[in-house]
């Protein structure tokens, strides 16, 4: 069969850095579920380049529309119920790309994913930096960044995090971190890992790779 | 109402050839679900473009309750435009430079396939209510007969509206490796109370006629078209939403400036009905929507698999694209929605999106350019994943 991918090729790099970053920790042909996916931009880039079998959920109606009418196969749900539908194993890849601070219960949604995936690609935003820090102790007031960009009162994030916070929270989940990348506001990596003792402090955001114990 | 008394002329079943279009007779009778065997079974249908080599561009397109056949172009019969003809042509959403369409009349139809107004061959005379009941599985037992006499071995498309939804998930339960993707539209796994209540007003309506005699109405050269007109205004109304109503007609009256204290239609929307009673009459079998409506109200996806959709889906190599609009509230979203779930939990290859629309169940006959464009967007992506060419811009 023909495999000639649905959507015009896109220049390679004119995707946002933060996913090209995750777009390069998935391998060729992988099975992938990106869960939030917006207008299907990373799940089109995975198509044209990595060829994979490529799915989306996605809140917004009109996002959705959108992806469809590339010829994305994207459905209208949210992912702390829409997640539990899929059978366990049925990707190779779950992708949550800075929605995690945003869901309601971020540990049940970790779970599921690990469940619905052999591995999962989180992204989120390091409310450990120092500029976060700062904010707080000197200007007194909840911090606006790159990574952070809304007001306190329009924020969607609910459940932020530090890198710490959440290394701990794998490990209390008894979950394997097979690799993590401290990236800057832009998503650019830093030259150290997300788990050496600066990135806390010098990582803006952090995209880890997971999997369930005994995978 | 002020409905014309019927007409005492013998109704002629329609003419074979160049008229109704193409027909195929199977060779076999075709195996009810009921059980019962029927004989010479005759599928009208239609075809737009052209069959390629690999017979790998068929789309085959299903009706809705009272729709037909004749997709695209010219109705013989009422002179208008096709249901989809907006849709079908050629360089149009579903490509005939591309693709090799096929429509047709479902079996218990009243546009040339086999149904209740066509002769019995025991008996010579119309089958009248001696038709067996028809379920939406045996409409499509009959495409797929079609499909095999047409040479096509894998349908690339299967796509429909409403009931055709209905026939569109019945195609990629039964033969999910003779479909390559598949577009309910406005749809559900199973026909609903309300929507199962609604068809009952019609059937009622049609068998309150006088004319109706008991079903034998072609014997007795009556058509029951004040049940039938009744029928089809209670189902119109179904199609429509508040808002769409409202915008249409308001409380405007018809041709006078003031209430008239009677029965007349005072009221545009009344009027208007009216008017869509009396068109479709023409056009209609009054037996046919006893049966096509019934074989609606069977649909049960679910239940024909211990009340778990998914089972009915499990490692289907089909890629659905589930539509559905927001003011239907005959084919509502979640039904849709419950569809996409059950294909999530067998992690089929699906899309779900809704679309904004105040046009209420209808809104898929009518321009919704989002729908449009959603629905181009899957059939081209899959069409370029099934080897086909592109579309010619």
């Amino acid at each position: 069969m023909n495999m000639t991918r649905p959507h015009p090729p896109l220049v390679p790099g004119r995707i946002r850095v933060d996913l090209q970053q995750v777009a390069d920790l998935v391998p060729n042909g992988a099975r992938v579920l990106d869960a939030g996916c917006g207008d299907g931009t990373l799940l089109a880039y995975l198509g044209t380049y990595k060829q994979v079998d490529g799915r989306g959920l996605e809140l917004s109606m009109a996002r959705v529309r959108a992806a469809v009418s590339q010829g994305l196969s994207v459905i209208q749900g949210n992912l702390e119920n829409d997640l539990k539908d899929y059978p366990a194993g049925a990707f190779d890849y779950v992708i949550l790309s800075q929605t995690l601070q945003a869901t309601h219960r971020p540990r049940a949604v970790l779970e599921d994913m690990l469940r619905v995936g052999r591995r999962a690609i989180v992204s989120f935003p390091n409310f450990g930096h120092w500029r976060v820090r700062m904010s707080i102790m000197f200007g007194g007031r909840m911090p606006m960044t790159h990574t952070l960009a809304d007001t306190w009162y329009d924020t969607p994030n609910i459940h932020l995090c530090t890198i710490k916070d959440f290394v701990d929270l794998c490990r209390s989940m008894g979950v394997k971190i097979e690799a993590g990348y401290a990236l800057d506001g832009q998503g650019v990596p830093r030259r150290f890992s997300a788990l050496a003792p600066q990135a806390n402090l010098f990582g803006e955001q952090a995209i880890f790779v997971l999997s369930r114990v005994g995978v | 109402m002020s409905l014309e008394p019927p007409t005492a002329v013998r109704p002629q079943p329609p003419a074979p050839g160049p008229v109704l279009g193409p027909r195929l007779t199977l060779p076999q009778p075709l195996l009810l679900q009921s059980g019962v065997a029927l004989p010479s079974v005759t599928i009208a249908y239609q075809t737009y473009g052209t069959l390629n080599e690999a017979a790998s561009n068929c789309v085959l397109l299903c009706h809705a309750l009272t729709g037909d056949q004749f997709v695209a172009g010219t109705h013989p019969v009422t002179g208008r435009p096709g249901w989809w003809d907006d849709l079908v042509g050629p360089g149009r959403m579903i490509d005939t430079n591309r693709f090799f369409v096929v429509c047709t009349n479902v079996l218990g139809g009243c546009m040339g396939s086999t149904g209740p107004k066509e002769l019995n061959p025991d008996t010579g005379r119309p089958w009248g209510l001696t038709f067996p009941v028809i379920t939406i599985r045996d409409m499509v037992q009959a495409q797929a007969k079609l499909m095999d006499h047409l040479g096509v071995k894998q349908v690339f498309c299967v796509a429909g509206g409403s009931m055709g939804a209905m026939q569109v998930l019945e195609w990629a339960h039964r033969f999910p490796e003779r479909v390559f993707c598949a577009l309910p539209i406005a749809g559900s796994y199973r026909h609903s109370a309300q929507n199962i209540a609604f068809h009952e007003v019609g059937r009622q309506a049609i068998m309150a006629d006088p004319d109706w005699c008991h079903g034998a109405y072609l014997d007795e050269d009556k058509i029951p078209k004040r049940g039938l007109a009744v029928a089809r205004m209670a189902a119109h109304i179904t199609y429509l939403s508040e808002t769409a109503l409202h915008r249409k007609f308001g409380r405007r009256l018809q041709g006078r400036e003031a209430l008239t204290y009677g029965f007349d239609a005072d009221f545009q929307v009344e009027s208007y009905l009216r008017h869509q009673g009396l068109t479709f009459v023409d056009r209609f079998d009054a037996n046919s929507y006893l049966y096509i409506t019934r074989a609606m109200d069977y649909f049960d996806l679910a239940a024909e698999n211990g009340g778990v959709l998914a089972k009915a889906f499990d490692k289907t190599p089909v890629r659905f694209c589930l539509i559905s609009f927001s003011s239907d509230w005959l084919f509502p979203t979640s039904e849709s929605r419950a569809i996409a779930h059950a294909l999530n939990a067998v992690a089929a290859n699906v899309s779900f999106v809704e679309i904004d629309s105040d046009k209420g169940h209808d809104a898929f006959l009518l321009d919704e350019p989002e729908f449009h464009q959603t629905a181009q967007g899957f059939i081209d992506g899959a069409a370029a994943i099934r080897g086909l060419p592109r579309r010619s811009v």
